[in-house]
């Protein structure tokens, strides 16, 4: 069998699952939650330092830049003006060219604004930038980012953070047959088997934030969340079984007493 | 003395202060940060050429948990 590799704009990614690091009690069960999970890349976000503060801890001190991919968001940017600003000052700390674009529309829902979306690929990619786009899950829409060069498609399995999991899953596979980047479903995820079934659809991976963050037990759900994505991978590639409408003996008739 | 406005907080720093300066003042690392003067980033290479006036609005960023 040829071997499953996950490639997202040139690097290869040893697990198809990506966590985010937010909403953690602390950097040190951060750190534990990313190290069971085993992901090699996760999200961070851009903010003020807290100047008043000198000793508070910084997440560079738990998780090494340089043993596990950052991807920067643009969280929390309504609008693609700051979400350029955030991927910049992002790009200037220490050289990263692969982001995740993030433009929200709505407080309450949390959908993205595709039009800002949009607009904001466009211009980052122009800019050297190796665009991942947190997208609705319109096929159309899904298109267009790919054709402006974005290097993954990361559409919504249900709003961020509801843990609803996934609600439609024909757009995601007409999404995942008419891509040429891989996509990643991100956010929606509520426990395991969503991250089983979104795999198993097809998609290249996902990207779990609060389903681990927030679990009772966040390290073991992040070891959950691992076995999950891989049994969805492997479902995908060895191929389910057909549906029937009866059933169908697994016993041989052969030989019966 | 020079009044600048850091991470949107009104600060007073000692005149002629340079960038490089005030992040050692703050114990940052060059490495964790980038920095943002009047709306425009500063490359790390011109932290300490980069002197402070009044009036200026910096921004210094980090990377922190997140979805």
């Amino acid at each position: 069998m040829k071997k499953d590799k996950f490639i997202i704009s040139g690097r290869t990614l040893k697990s198809r699952l990506i966590v985010g690091t937010g909403k953690y009690k602390n950097f040190k069960q951060t750190a534990e939650a990313v190290k069971a999970s085993g992901a090699d890349m996760v999200t961070v976000a851009v903010r003020r330092v807290n100047i008043l503060d000198k000793k508070k801890p910084i997440l560079m001190d738990y998780l090494n830049p340089k043993k596990i991919i950052y991807l920067p968001n643009t969280a929390g940017c309504f609008n693609s003006e700051d979400a350029l600003r955030t991927l910049r000052l992002a790009r200037e700390m220490g050289g990263w060219k692969l982001v995740k674009l993030e433009v929200l529309g709505d407080k309450k829902t949390l959908y993205p604004n595709m039009i800002e979306t949009l607009k904001s690929t466009s211009v980052l990619v122009k800019e050297g930038f190796k665009v991942m786009v947190y997208c609705s899950d319109d096929p159309i829409i899904a298109k267009k980012l790919e054709d402006l060069g974005a290097s993954a498609i990361m559409p919504l399995a249900s709003p961020i953070g509801s843990g609803r999991g996934i609600k439609n899953k024909l757009n995601l596979s007409i999404i995942i047959k008419n891509s040429k980047v891989p996509v990643i479903v991100d956010a929606g995820i509520g426990t395991a088997s969503d991250a089983t079934v979104a795999m198993e659809l097809g998609c290249d991976g996902v990207l779990i934030n609060t389903a681990i963050a927030k679990a009772k037990n966040p390290i073991v759900m992040a070891q959950s969340m691992k076995h999950a994505v891989i049994a969805g991978r492997k479902a995908f590639i060895a191929g389910r079984i057909k549906f029937l409408d009866y059933g169908s003996a697994s016993s041989p008739k052969k030989g019966i007493i | 003395m020079a009044k600048i406005q850091l991470n949107g907080k009104k600060t007073i720093i000692k005149a002629n202060l340079s960038v490089g300066d005030l992040i050692k003042k703050y114990k940052l690392k060059e490495s964790n940060i980038a920095i943002e003067i009047n709306g425009v980033i500063l490359p790390k290479n011109k932290y300490n050429k980069k002197r402070l006036r009044t009036n200026d609005k910096i921004e210094i960023v980090q990377f922190i948990g997140g979805g």
